[in-house]
């Protein structure tokens, strides 16, 4: 009888518990909120069968426990019950992958006006690279990385001229405005995360992986990767600040001595 | 109503092989050691498998410590952490979980189930073992070698898996590890190979594929998955140890290594992750097919009660088998392929979910109406459906790509495959031990102190894995030493954190009482007789027990029904064993 009260404890237990815990996501700072509701969808539906198959096995081993001169009933099959089972599970399972799939189409949308930010990760560190005033990222490739060039930018490339360097601080977005973030490894396998933007995306040496997001509130948010990078992936941390465009603007303008042809400039 | 089961029961055709000459060993070596006998090689995978997950529970005692309380216990820096996620992962999933499905219960239960006196090729049979022992020993010598075991994780993840970054990533570690799974592989191979012929050509007379139990079901279509999905590992694991060793460039693109350029150009890292999950999504189903069968013949036999929609039960194993191969790219949905794949296998893997509800429907719908035994084994079958029906939930949550993206690569994602390739699929192991130990030994488990594991395991287990989910609800990611100095994490967490460490020492000490239990019994259990569950399957019906080499004495058993004619209306006894010859129409329970 232990069993039955373990059983109804569970499934209670596990809704109150999520209800009333203090752990949940971080408030959100990304248009990503879609993902967070279809999140919500996916409790409620499989909280309901979890709790309705738990109850319903707690209720069949109180009712059908071994009492003397008991027989258990004789019925192999009962097609449709099974058929009515398979087609109510099927619709459940659309009313999740519906909604996931829609969203998942605009994950995988960039919007044409969409900002392109560079995100570089090595072990174990952070680098950003930012397109300037042409507005294009140039091109890149780690056989040209030297201690100079830490990016391995292409010296050749007009458009990689202008191109801002981050390395090693913090990266600013602007507020309300659509980024599309390329990301790039130098070296092993890393992803690019911040819990509030809710997205992420592994960094891959020798290709060019994307997300994109447009962040929706001012704010200080950590960085951190997701992706085993090595014994050093819980030190690669870095720092992502959101701020108003006036103040993007500003803080881009001081950044015009970051450019790769200032970096690059022979010294005098 | 019903036209399977009871329609055919008195068939039985004439045997199309005659009955073979098995090998008889001559000396003490050859009967126990270098044994050809299913049922003893059986136990020696068992008892290997055990050790090892013995192993393994130490290191996830020892992971637990440095999560719970950072920074107290200084012998567990970064690089030992590594170490201990990566090689407890790899041999609970591997060495532990395949071994003890496949080679353990394969090996004990496919020919004494099916009625066979042996596997088809009992040589075969022994080389597996060894092999398996062999590749133990060599990932088990990768604590001892210069550098220790590799840290890259248990996806053992190109470049990372080796280059100078990771521990053991230029020393011996990551070899050391690849030539155990390659090992490991041969020798399943060749196990593999008997579980799968044997059921298809060494089955008794009368045991139709669709009289077989449902253990089998599990067990046979595992094999068959894990013949077709090792290779893929075999594959990448040939092809790392050439990157490694060689410098080849398969996995390996132009990179740079601790700020020096390499030589390394043209590889793909993703291609590797292709492969290991070509192998890892079936392995998932490779470990959870054997459970599923084995909890079915678990519930229906302590339910007393014939398993509810058999053949919708079958068509599931085999339904969930062939979609697990087309689904593997669901472990990969932010792993920088194309984006594109993610409406495909998203698709594919909600669907696999629908064969898998069915069978938990199934598995609640043989309790309902039963005659319930509250035995051991059947209390950890019960748990086996919660714990199972709680991961399986929250794998529609990771399986859904776009919600997948924000848990990925967190502690969800711990919790999620814990709780239903690890909590659950153990949980069966333990109804199973205690549900066979009988045949195996002649001698019942102590019940007490069976249901003390029970208890402590069953709830220790969901108090670990269920708050755990929260935790990467929050954000914290999974793989890291140390997740101190997080402004998004609150301190509550950490809190949690201690707590689950608290209770996962707890639930790793009971399985000392089970180990005991084991031993003791051995001697002191009480004597249980031939058939101490009444039940209707054929390793219940051998002469003698524990069953000699060659299982059945002089004559093989001839089977005339299905493996579930529990509670049979008119039947005198509420079991009719699969041998048992049809009773005569106007009082067995004829179809109306």
């Amino acid at each position: 009888m232990a069993i039955v009260l373990a059983l109804v404890l569970v499934a209670v237990g596990s809704v109150l518990f999520h209800l009333v815990s203090p752990w949940w996501w971080t408030p959100i700072a990304s248009n990503w909120g879609y993902i967070d509701d279809t999140l919500i969808v996916t409790f409620w539906i499989t909280g309901a069968v979890f709790v309705a198959v738990v109850l319903f096995m707690a209720y069949c081993v109180f009712r059908f426990r071994h009492k003397p001169g008991q027989r258990a009933h004789y019925e192999p099959e009962n097609k449709r019950l099974e058929w009515w089972l398979t087609v109510v599970t099927g619709v459940g399972v659309a009313a999740m992958l519906a909604p996931g799939l829609v969203v998942w189409n605009q994950f995988v949308t960039v919007p044409e006006d969409a900002t392109d930010v560079e995100i570089v990760g090595q072990q174990w560190q952070w680098s950003y690279r930012l397109p300037g005033p042409d507005g294009r990222l140039g091109k890149s490739d780690t056989r040209n990385i030297t201690p100079e060039n830490p990016l391995g930018l292409s010296k050749d490339d007009p458009n990689a001229q202008d191109d801002v360097v981050i390395e090693g601080a913090e990266l600013r977005l602007p507020l309300g405005k659509p980024v599309k973030a390329l990301l790039r490894s130098i070296d092993v396998l890393h992803d690019f995360y911040v819990p509030e933007f809710r997205a992420k995306m592994d960094l891959v040496p020798g290709q060019i992986s994307y997300f994109w997001l447009t962040p929706t509130r001012t704010g200080t948010f950590e960085v951190l990767c997701a992706e085993l990078c090595g014994v050093g992936h819980p030190q690669m941390r870095g720092t992502v600040v959101v701020e108003t465009e006036v103040a993007y603007q500003n803080w881009l303008k001081e950044q015009s001595q970051r450019t790769f042809a200032r970096l690059n400039a022979p010294e005098k | 109503m019903v036209d399977v089961p009871l329609g055919p029961a008195g068939l039985v055709p004439p045997a199309e092989v005659e009955d073979v000459e098995l090998y008889h060993p001559h000396s003490w070596v050859t009967k126990y050691v270098f044994s050809q006998d299913a049922k003893v090689i059986a136990i020696q995978y068992s008892a290997t498998a055990l050790a090892v997950g013995l192993i393994a529970l130490v290191l996830s005692w020892l992971m637990r410590l440095q999560l719970g309380f950072p920074g107290v216990f200084s012998f567990i820096d970064a690089n030992a952490y590594y170490q201990f996620i990566t090689m407890h992962g790899m041999m609970m999933v591997v060495y532990v979980l395949t071994a003890l499905f496949l080679g353990g219960f394969g090996n004990y239960l496919i020919p004494l189930m099916v009625g066979a006196r042996d596997m088809v090729f009992p040589y075969a049979n022994m080389l597996s073992f060894w092999l398996y022992l062999l590749a133990v020993l060599v990932l088990v010598a990768s604590f001892f070698a210069p550098g220790g075991p590799t840290g890259a994780g248990w996806t053992l993840y190109p470049p990372q898996a080796i280059t100078s970054g990771t521990p053991g990533g230029q020393d011996w570690g990551i070899i050391l590890m690849l030539v155990s799974l390659m090992i490991f592989i041969i020798g399943f191979t060749m196990g593999g190979l008997n579980y799968v012929v044997t059921v298809l050509q060494g089955r008794a007379r009368g045991m139709t594929l669709m009289r077989m139990p449902l253990t089998v079901w599990g067990i046979f279509t595992a094999s068959v998955m894990a013949l077709l999905a090792f290779p893929a590992l075999f594959v990448g694991a040939v092809m790392m140890l050439f990157d490694r060793v060689l410098g080849t460039s398969f996995f390996m693109p132009a990179m740079v290594e601790m700020g020096q350029q390499t030589d390394r150009n043209g590889g793909s890292p993703l291609l590797f992750q292709h492969l290991f999950w070509f192998f890892g999504h079936p392995e998932v189903y490779i470990v959870a097919l054997p459970a599923f069968g084995i909890v079915s013949d678990l519930i229906s036999t302590h339910a007393r009660r014939n398993v509810f929609g058999y053949r919708m039960m079958v068509w599931a194993i085999l339904a969930i088998g062939g979609l697990s191969f087309i689904v593997w790219a669901h472990h990969m949905y932010v792993s920088g392929m194309n984006p594109y794949f993610g409406f495909f296998f998203a698709t594919t893997t909600l669907i696999i979910a629908v064969p898998t509800a069915i069978k938990v429907y199934n598995w609640v719908l043989t309790l309902w109406r039963g005659d319930i035994h509250l035995t051991v084994p059947m209390l950890f079958a019960l748990a086996f459906i919660v714990t199972f029906l709680n991961g399986g939930l929250t794998g529609l949550f990771l399986g859904n790509v776009v919600v997948d993206v924000p848990l990925s690569d967190t502690m969800f994602v711990v919790a999620h495959f814990h709780m239903v390739m690890g909590v659950a699929p153990i949980l069966v192991i333990f109804g199973a031990i205690y549900h066979w130990y009988p045949k195996v030994t002649g001698r019942m488990l102590n019940d007490t102190l069976g249901k003390l594991h029970f208890w402590v395991t069953f709830l220790g287990a969901y108090a670990i894995f269920f708050p755990m989910h929260y935790l990467g609800l929050i954000g914290m990611p999974r793989r890291y030493h140390d997740v101190a100095d997080f402004a998004f994490i609150p301190a509550s967490a950490h809190t949690l954190n201690a707590f689950i460490t608290v209770v996962a020492l707890i639930v790793g000490a009971v399985q000392l009482v089970f180990l005991f239990n084991l031993i003791w019994s051995l001697r002191h259990g009480r004597e249980a007789g031939g058939n101490p569950w009444r039940a209707t399957t054929l390793e219940w019906q051998t002469p003698t027990t524990p069953p000699p080499h060659g299982n059945w004495g002089n004559e093989t058993p001839v089977v005339y029904r299905w493996a579930y004619d529990y509670s049979v209306p008119g039947a005198k006894e509420d079991f009719l064993p699969q041998n048992h010859p049809p009773i005569a129409p106007a009082t067995a329970g004829a179809a109306p």
